[in-house]
């Protein structure tokens, strides 16, 4: 097995582009693979030495936060934790101390589990990948990549570079929260992530409700970003989302929970989370 | 494929070392280098076991290849001690008695030292986060926290001494002279 560290976007293409090649960024999943048999790469293309795949920057399209930066790093971001809370407390519930330093959240999209923690805060906040390929670079939204368990969107040769984040429009707020059955150190069994703005008057004008760990891929429900727009996020309004999350959930029976236990959560998690995104707007 | 030559600073020393891509930093520390400290749990990344240091963030070598140390800072056990002078919380954990076969105490170690670096006054729910990530299976874990918090408190209180003596330490010149 051959291990490259191209130091390029462009080299880095040109490595994953071959047959049996496969990317490497934290290896908190790759590496339990390889060890199980599960991947038998030729080579492994290491994405760290890319400089743009590193780090977190702001400027005036908002927030960057480089593929290959650890969760550890970014959960460190005063800043960013300020603008964009939900995003960032979902990278920090991923795995243990020892994980933070090393997991990615190009890894956690690309490894495309339906119950990725980061995917439904990243979806809710309307992130945009940055994908580079042999034939160039291209944009592609968060809930676009994750097209079926274990499977994504990038054709041979792509990786995601990094992940933009608008600057958070005025009154506007995130959160996200998981259900496990335990306090740390276990795999959602429901996901919700929420993004609403609210105008003076406390009306709620724009809002994204996503799930995971609910259906094959983390999920975008319109209908209950529908039942908070226009509405100052009433107890009303909170049922209905909470109705249109569970409606759109279609889970699988697993030792995690059951189809009903997760339709039902799904909608209490969608609801309260949205009671914090509209908390942390309202605080703005 | 040829194997790599990787070089690198472990503990301080730097060191030298022929691996295979397959081989993670775990199987390099432990049989390319006998560091032998760092011990092989799951290699699943569940338990800690194995747990270093790697540019300063607190990392299961399980789950980092050995060639990924090419330039890199490691530490690990065999670092802690100063020759026969036990780290405080290497020393807490034996009047706390917190551990009884041992296998797990070398990354709660490593992984202890990196949270009171962070945080030398942690909390008892801030310091059961931290060590979320290190099992041990047979169940010490109250000895283990109370042993951590205990070495944390030494370590506050040597830290200020030292401070002190210090400020006094600067004083002193100008008594001197006056």
């Amino acid at each position: 097995m051959d291990y490259q560290t191209p130091t390029s976007a462009e080299d880095a293409a040109r490595l994953l582009a071959q047959e049996g090649a496969e990317a490497l960024a934290g290896g908190t999943d790759l590496l339990v693979k390889l060890r199980a048999g599960m991947a038998t790469p030729s080579m492994i293309v290491d994405l760290k030495s890319v400089p743009r795949l590193r780090g977190i920057e702001h400027d005036a399209k908002g927030w960057r936060i480089g593929a290959a930066t650890p969760c550890a790093e970014i959960g460190e971001h005063a800043e960013l934790a300020a603008a964009w809370p939900g995003v960032v407390e979902a990278l920090q519930l991923i795995g243990s101390t020892q994980i933070q330093g090393r997991a990615t959240l190009g890894g956690n999209l690309c490894n495309a589990s339906p119950a990725a923690d980061t995917v439904p805060a990243l979806i809710a906040a309307g992130a945009i990948c940055e994908v580079a390929g042999v034939s160039g670079e291209r944009e592609l939204p968060v809930q676009d990549v994750i097209t079926s368990p274990g499977k994504n969107a990038l054709a041979r040769g792509e990786f995601i570079v990094g992940f933009r984040l608008p600057d958070p429009p005025k009154r506007s707020g995130d959160a996200y929260l998981r259900l496990i059955p335990r306090t740390e150190m276990d795999i959602a069994v429901v996901g919700a992530g929420v993004a609403l703005a609210l105008d003076a008057k406390g009306v709620c004008t724009h809002a994204r409700v996503a799930l995971g760990a609910v259906a094959p891929t983390p999920l975008l429900v319109a209908d209950a970003a529908k039942a908070l727009i226009g509405t100052k996020v009433d107890d009303a309004a909170l049922e209905s989302v909470a109705a249109a999350a569970s409606a759109a959930c279609k889970p699988i029976d697993d030792k995690r929970g059951t189809v009903a236990y997760r339709v039902k959560v799904a909608g209490v998690l969608a609801k309260r989370a949205a009671r914090i995104a509209y908390q942390r707007a309202s605080a703005k | 494929m040829a194997k790599h030559h990787v070089t690198t600073t472990v503990n301080g020393d730097s060191m030298e070392f022929l691996c295979s891509t397959e081989q993670t930093l775990l199987d390099v520390l432990r049989d390319e280098l006998f560091l032998t400290g760092s011990k092989e749990g799951c290699s699943s990344g569940d338990c800690g076991a194995c747990s270093v240091m790697l540019d300063g963030r607190l990392v299961c070598a399980c789950l980092v290849l050995g060639v990924e140390a090419e330039g890199r800072e490691v530490e690990t056990i065999e670092g802690m001690a100063e020759g026969e002078n036990l780290h405080p919380l290497q020393r807490k954990f034996i009047e706390h008695a917190a551990l009884q076969c041992g296998v797990c105490t070398p990354g709660i170690l490593v992984a202890a030292k990196a949270l009171l670096e962070k945080n030398p006054d942690p909390t008892e729910i801030e310091t059961r986060y931290w060590l979320a990530g290190n099992l041990c299976r047979c169940t010490g874990y109250d000895k283990i926290v109370r042993a951590v918090l205990d070495a944390a408190a030494e370590m506050r209180a040597t830290a200020e001494k030292g401070a002190g003596k210090k400020s006094k330490s600067t004083k002193r010149p100008e008594t001197a002279s006056a």
